[in-house]
């Protein structure tokens, strides 16, 4: 340990200040810290810290990332297999999804961190750790089939228009994983919706019916799954939103170790549901030709994005409300607005995606309104001592 | 009556090396050092200004430039040894050479509560014992010329390896109740006594106070605290805070007529070796408390762990310290250090350590484990802020320097002491409470 510590050492003087490579300290730190929590220590106030760092709260959302990667990947396979109706072993349908999803994390990871090292640079700060989220986010809620320069130029368009125009990591008002996506959407829509993309290779065939399940229901048909296959993820969709089950396993990892906030999952969930249930109350009276208004509202959270959404897109702490109040409004509003988008946009039926980007921007809204009932109670109580003086 | 809180929101933190309760005179410290920067937000002027002058224990030095009642005193009788000064001739250190015999300034003895109240004020900040009151808001030096709506002391305290102010004071109670009696003529209110609640101590017996009990995890024990669950301070308002050793000093002029600044200071931390309460006086040498040590692998705390001040062997205690605390530099890299659940040694209130677990007491260092980032973590600040504050929002209120959007939030009601928690759990590693002291002399200068 001490050798390579040295050896780091070495590497870096070149790069300390005053030297020749003075302005590229941030590029070497960002790695250098990788390797060893460095030793800096307390200057005044209080002398001893917390050992939580920044980088240790986001590995942790990676970690919780892994199981629903993982699935997603196995998914991607199956999903190719069965469609194209070949025999198939559990590791072919891994290897398969490997080939596909492995290159697109690369190319997220390599253009999103090169534009943050250079922003870094050029900005003489160091470099956040938020991308290492962002950046494995993003290929997991793309559609398998997504040619790599799109993934490539909607990560560019998400890290320089979505985060770094206004002022980098912490400043964000949307969530720039989302905004990836969304840009994706709207400027190359035939990639990111329909029947074809959701299914490995799906193109080159004819005769597969690879639609999602909102897709299907959208499109006034016959849904092919049951609840059970839905929950577990048996199902065409982007990556990693399928399987509920294993969202919900790294929702746990998230609430358990409290850097996701369980308020806005719950909350999340909570509000879908209302929706739902609202909407398979009007259904059945009033809409009765419109299947994903009667689609039950149980089967409403298990599909679509709904759960990848609530779970790791709308607890992202910098476009969330912050405040405990404001992050039960944020989340119940999302998964209202979520499932009523859905229902109501035939276009495009994944409202979850717009309902947190529109969330992002209501949420500095909400926290203002929350913020100020603690101001009124200061005010009120300024008000009443000054009554009681005069 | 007394009134009860029960803090809830708050950080315990145990820290290895706890100063065990036996009492010894330290040794006899050559030189005695009065600090300016112990006293934010006041600018000296010598009354004294040639070096080489002598001084009896209990004169003034130096006077608050635009307070001029408010004096602070030697603390010993000797010689003025040296002003040392910095850039631009700012007053650092006033350094008193001590005598062998102490000889006292004589004050009148006096019964505080015979005596009329603007009197007692004019003796108590006549004698240097003025500078021990702390004006909220700001945490500056009172101001002789107000009257507080009322003044609190807390003896309580939560800091962890905190002192014990019961231990501290049990020799000293009539002084104590003297000095509480002096405080009930200064204020138009109420004294308010901050005591533990789950302790069985003469602090609750205390008299012509308020007694408010007080249980749960630090922040409790700050003044802060308590003023805020008990009597909030609105905008326009002042109360008055002191620290209870300084209650006694005052209740021990009154009744012998002597400034007796005796302090008795906790040595704490787990790289001390003697760790037990000794008896010395304000501005004591470090060293002749505790011995000299390798500061680039020990840290010596003028003060506690959150908000004491870095100190070197050679240098003084400060004035309001009642401990010296001695623990590990944390200058050394751990690799790998930042993957969850690595390093359990280390305390961390978050879920990503299993260091909640542990019921052994930590040995910390002062790694700031991690680097400064930007803030992106919501929500740790408030589960150790127990007062009825935003904390993050007040922070980037000082950062962006908006003064309404301060005062709004509350500004008027804490102290840099009070967001030491929140500096110790924050996921970003920024300086609240230096952060808090900014927005403050903000305030001052903006407001007044």
């Amino acid at each position: 340990m001490n050798f390579i510590r040295k050896k780091l050492d070495k590497i870096k003087e070149p790069f300390q200040p005053g030297e020749k490579f003075e302005k590229f300290a941030p590029a070497v730190n960002a790695l250098d810290t990788f390797l060893f929590v460095p030793n800096h220590t307390t200057k005044k106030g209080s002398h001893v810290r917390d050992a939580v760092d920044l980088k240790r709260t986001m590995i942790t959302v990676v970690i919780a990332l892994i199981p629903a990667l993982i699935f997603g990947i196995w998914n991607t396979g199956y999903q190719h297999f069965t469609q194209l109706g070949e025999e198939f072993t559990f590791m072919d349908a891994f290897l398969h999804g490997a080939i596909k999803v492995v290159p697109m994390i690369i190319v997220s990871y390599a253009v999103g961190l090169g534009i943050e090292f250079a922003f870094a640079v050029k900005r003489g700060h160091e470099v956040n750790e938020g991308y290492l989220v962002t950046g494995l986010l993003i290929p997991m809620i793309m559609p398998v089939d997504i040619p790599l320069w799109m993934v490539a130029i909607s990560v560019a368009f998400a890290v320089l228009i979505g985060k770094e125009a206004f002022g980098g990591t912490g400043m964000n008002i949307l969530n720039p994983a989302l905004t990836a996506r969304a840009f994706a959407f709207f400027a190359y829509p035939t990639y990111m919706s329909g029947d074809k993309v959701w299914v490995s290779e799906a193109t080159e065939v004819s005769g597969i019916s690879g639609e999602t399940i909102l897709g299907t229901l959208a499109a006034g048909k016959e849904v092919a799954y049951d609840s059970a296959s839905m929950f577990s993820g048996f199902i065409p969709g982007s990556i990693s939103e399928t399987s509920t089950l294993f969202i919900l396993l790294g929702a746990l990892v998230l609430i358990l170790t409290k850097v996701g906030s369980w308020r806005i999952i719950l909350s999340g969930f909570i509000g879908a549901a209302v929706m739902g249930l609202i909407f398979n109350a009007l259904g059945s009276s009033v809409f009765t030709n419109n299947s994903l208004m009667n689609f039950p509202w149980f089967n409403h959270l298990i599909v679509g994005g709904l759960a990848f959404g609530v779970v790791f897109m709308a607890t992202d702490p910098v476009s969330a409300a912050q405040t405990m109040k404001g992050k039960w409004i944020y989340g119940f509003l999302i998964g209202f607005f979520g499932i009523m988008i859905r229902i109501f946009n035939p276009a495009y039926p994944e409202g979850i995606m717009l309902a947190i980007l529109l969330m992002n921007v209501f949420a500095p809204t909400i926290d203002h309104y929350v913020i100020q009932g603690n101001i009124k109670r200061r005010q009120k109580r300024l008000k009443l001592q000054t009554v009681k003086t005069s | 009556m007394a009134i009860d809180i029960k803090v809830k929101r708050g950080l315990k933190l145990r820290l290895k090396g706890e100063a065990e309760k036996t009492k010894s005179p330290a040794l006899k410290s050559k030189t005695y050092a009065l600090i300016p920067d112990n006293f934010h937000g006041l600018v000296p002027k010598m009354l004294i200004k040639k070096e080489g002058t002598s001084v009896k224990a209990g004169e003034a030095l130096f006077y608050s430039k635009y307070n001029e009642k408010t004096k602070v005193v030697s603390p010993v009788s000797g010689k003025l040894k040296t002003i040392e000064r910095g850039a631009r001739r700012r007053i650092l250190r006033v350094i008193i050479e001590a005598d062998k015999e102490f000889e006292y300034v004589n004050h009148d003895k006096l019964d505080p509560l015979k005596t009329d109240a603007d009197q007692l004020k004019n003796h108590i900040f006549e004698a240097g014992c003025g500078i021990f009151f702390k004006q909220r808001p700001y945490d500056i030096p009172a101001n002789a010329e107000d009257t507080p709506k009322a003044i609190y002391v807390s003896a309580f305290n939560t800091t962890p390896l905190g002192a014990d102010f019961e231990y501290i004071l049990k020799e000293k109670k009539e002084h104590f109740q003297n000095g509480i009696n002096a405080l009930t003529k200064l204020t138009d209110g109420k004294v308010y006594l901050g005591v533990d609640r789950n302790a069985q101590s003469f602090l609750h017996d205390t008299e012509n106070a308020e007694i408010i009990k007080v249980s749960g995890p630090h922040p409790a024990g700050n003044v802060g605290v308590q003023i805020q669950k008990t009597n909030p301070i609105n905008k326009g308002e002042k109360v008055w805070t002191i620290r209870p050793e300084d209650v006694a000093i005052i209740g021990e002029l009154l009744s012998t007529g002597k400034f007796n600044a005796e302090r008795t200071i906790a040595v704490c931390g787990s790289d001390a070796v003697d760790r037990q309460y000794f008896t010395t006086l304000i501005g004591a040498e470090i060293n002749s408390i505790i011995e000299e040590v390798d500061t680039n692998k020990t840290r010596i705390i003028s003060g506690d762990v959150f908000t004491g001040d870095i100190a070197q062997n050679g240098d003084h205690i400060n004035f309001f310290a009642n401990e010296i605390t001695l623990i590990p530099e944390g200058n050394n890299y751990r690799m790998f250090g930042w993957l969850p659940f690595k390093d359990n040694n280390i305390p961390s209130v978050h879920n990503t350590s299993f260091a909640k677990l542990r019921s052994k007491p930590f040995e910390v260092n002062t790694s700031l484990n991690g680097e400064e980032r930007a803030l992106v973590v919501t929500g740790e600040m408030e589960e150790v802020m127990p007062m009825d504050i935003l904390p993050m929002q007040l922070l980037k209120a000082c950062m962006t320097g908006d003064i309404d959007k301060m005062e709004n939030l509350g500004i008027y009601e804490v102290a840099p002491e009070d967001f030491a928690t929140v500096e110790y759990v924050n996921t970003s590693k920024i300086e609240a409470q230096e952060l808090i002291r900014q927005g403050l002399d903000l305030m001052i200068t903006e407001v007044g």
